[in-house]
């Protein structure tokens, strides 16, 4: 019998395979497709303390292996989400992270105490690394001051478990993991996406409506599994590792690199059961290596 | 009003097999699939999201119109006009291969049982899901008039079905090389100047729509129109489709393209110029 249950941040998962923020809406959609309760854990839609509209379309942008967005965190409001989403996903067991993302601190605090208490949500993962909405977001994560500050906050307003989503547009992210983690984060998700821009030459205009956006997928996959390995090695906290896996063999890699688990996000776009194919396939993985443990694949990249 | 486009409890994700893939008009093609669980259940309006290539380039999926369903035999045909590398690669596909799709998508054309006379306006690619559309409308008893329009003659899709099928067909061309020279909405003017339509149904390029959309909206005739977006998932969950409507409320507000849509009825849709 092949253990693939993993603990993070006091969330005990059957599977170490979640669902990415921002690409599973609040799981209605995928529950079409599959089973919900098959996955690890589910983390929804940015939740912002009122509802947003987004930004105008066109909010997305195919490039190679990957996409760019600027949805602009378009979301119904934590009330509504108490209120309409997390009631009917709970039917599911699975345990499910809420994404949080505020203007200020005070709007990170609301939102966290808003949450706290709330009958089946397991955790808070924390956007400090939003970059298509013009305050807060991005600014919250790209300084390690400020990131702690924020973490501080919510750890402050609630008893869930705190889990501090990073952004890849830093100079060094190992200094702002340091500084999460001082400030109480119960783990750390990486990475958001990737500033990016495209430009359509016939017109010689920006592609998206917000001009620049967030780069995901596949095309990323190497500098998540890079910032998940040197994060590793500079926090004590677990790591949810994310950026363009669509495959067993992709998850395998950031497990080894360092992550304790692992979500998909575009991915589901490319494959709607890519979720279910990744668990199966670390599965079969481990049946073949002859590994009885997930556990023992977590940070065993070795390095001479 | 009968509601044709529902909200689905499952959705197919599955490998169909291509039995005919073919060039029908300089840029576009027809292929035929077998896909009994799809055809039996999709409506005139509704897509499907085609994975074109193996490998992870390109990354998203294709939204590809029904523009044939045949139940009874258990196959769809998808009529897509090669725009880019996705679109590109499924040239090439072919027949006895197979292709992974996800559908059908997204709430279709709906009728009515009181509607007697209706039309339906199709511009350029726009023309291929009113195909399946005018086969259900005659089918339910309804006068179709099938006014298509395209730039030239040989980029006009599908006029032959029309009239095998017994709609009342009209031709613009922007060039003057097949039916009348000029647009297609000014034949919809004719139509709506001579005849009591009850309901007319649009899809085509943008400014065609904004048009056909004016024109029904000033003759009091209830329009449904079927927008296109860029899509990521295809099912409701990227957000990245969405279009400007107003709310029941009055309110602006965004709908999911390829969820809520890709139909809707003209008076909600809010057009920015």
């Amino acid at each position: 019998m092949i253990n693939l249950a993993v603990e993070v941040a006091g969330i005990k998962v059957k599977n170490p395979v979640m669902t990415a923020s921002g690409t599973f809406g609040f799981g209605r959609e995928y529950s079409k497709f599959y089973n919900l309760s098959l996955l690890g854990a589910i983390m929804v839609k940015g939740t912002t303390l009122e509802p947003r509209l987004g930004n105008p379309p066109p909010r997305l942008a195919e490039t190679p292996a990957g996409l760019l967005n600027c949805i602009g965190l378009q979301n119904p409001g934590v009330d509504a989400v108490i209120k309409e989403e997390i009631p009917w996903l709970s039917q599911y067991d699975v345990p499910i992270i809420v994404n949080i993302s505020g203007h200020s601190l005070e709007e990170y605090g609301e939102i966290a105490l808003r949450l706290d208490g709330v009958a089946g949500v397991a955790g808070l993962e924390i956007n400090i690394s939003c970059p298509n909405v013009k305050h807060g977001g991005l600014a919250f994560g790209t300084e390690p001051q400020m990131a702690a500050d924020v973490i501080r906050t919510v750890k402050d307003k609630s008893k869930l478990p705190i889990i501090a989503k990073l952004s890849p547009n830093v100079t060094d992210i190992t200094e702002i993991a340091k500084a999460v983690e001082a400030a109480g984060a119960d783990a750390i998700s990486l990475i958001n996406t990737l500033l990016g821009m495209a430009i359509d030459i016939k017109t010689r205009r920006p592609v998206l409506s917000n001009i620049v956006g967030g780069l995901s997928g596949p095309a990323v996959k190497p500098v998540a599994v890079r910032m998940v390995w040197q994060v590793a090695r500079a926090v004590k906290i677990p790591i949810i590792g994310m950026g363009g896996i669509v495959s067993a063999e992709d998850a395998i890699e950031f497990l080894l690199a360092g992550a304790s688990a692992v979500a998909v996000g575009a991915g589901n776009f490319y494959d709607p059961l890519a979720p279910l194919k990744v668990i199966e396939g670390i599965k079969a993985w481990l049946e073949q290596e002859k590994i009885a443990d997930i556990r023992e694949l977590i940070g065993a990249v070795k390095i001479c | 009003m009968v509601r044709r486009g529902r909200d689905l409890l499952m959705v197919y994700s599955l490998k169909t097999r291509i039995l005919e893939n073919k060039k029908i008009l300089p840029d576009f093609y027809e292929m035929v699939l077998s896909a009994p669980a799809i055809a039996a259940e999709a409506v005139p309006g509704q897509f499907l999201m085609v994975k074109t290539s193996p490998t992870l380039v390109p990354f998203l999926r294709r939204p590809i119109s029904l523009s044939r369903i045949n139940a009874e035999e258990g196959t769809i045909t998808l009529v897509y006009q090669v725009v880019g590398s996705g679109t590109k690669l499924m040239t090439v596909m072919t027949p006895g291969s197979e292709i992974e799709v996800v559908g059908p998508l997204g709430k279709g054309f709906t009728w009515s049982v009181k509607d007697k006379v209706v039309a339906i306006v199709g511009g350029g690619c726009g023309i291929a899901p009113l195909v399946a559309l005018t086969e259900e409308l005659l089918k339910a008893g309804k006068e179709v008039y099938a006014l298509l329009g395209a730039q030239s003659r040989d980029k006009l899709l599908s006029d032959k079905y029309f009239i095998e099928l017994g709609a009342k067909v009209m031709i613009a061309t922007d060039d003057g090389s097949f039916g009348r020279k000029g647009f297609v909405t000014q034949l919809l003017e004719e139509v709506i100047n001579t005849t009591r339509l009850d309901q007319v149904y649009c899809c085509g390029p943008l400014p065609m729509t904004k048009a056909v959309v004016k024109l029904t909206k000033e003759a009091l005739v209830p329009c449904q129109v079927s927008l296109e977006e860029r899509m990521g998932c295809g099912v409701g969950a990227c957000l990245g489709c969405v279009c400007k409507v107003r709310s029941e409320e009055g309110s602006l507000t965004y709908k999911k393209v390829c969820h809520d849509g890709p139909v809707f009825t003209s008076s909600e849709v809010i057009f920015d110029d």
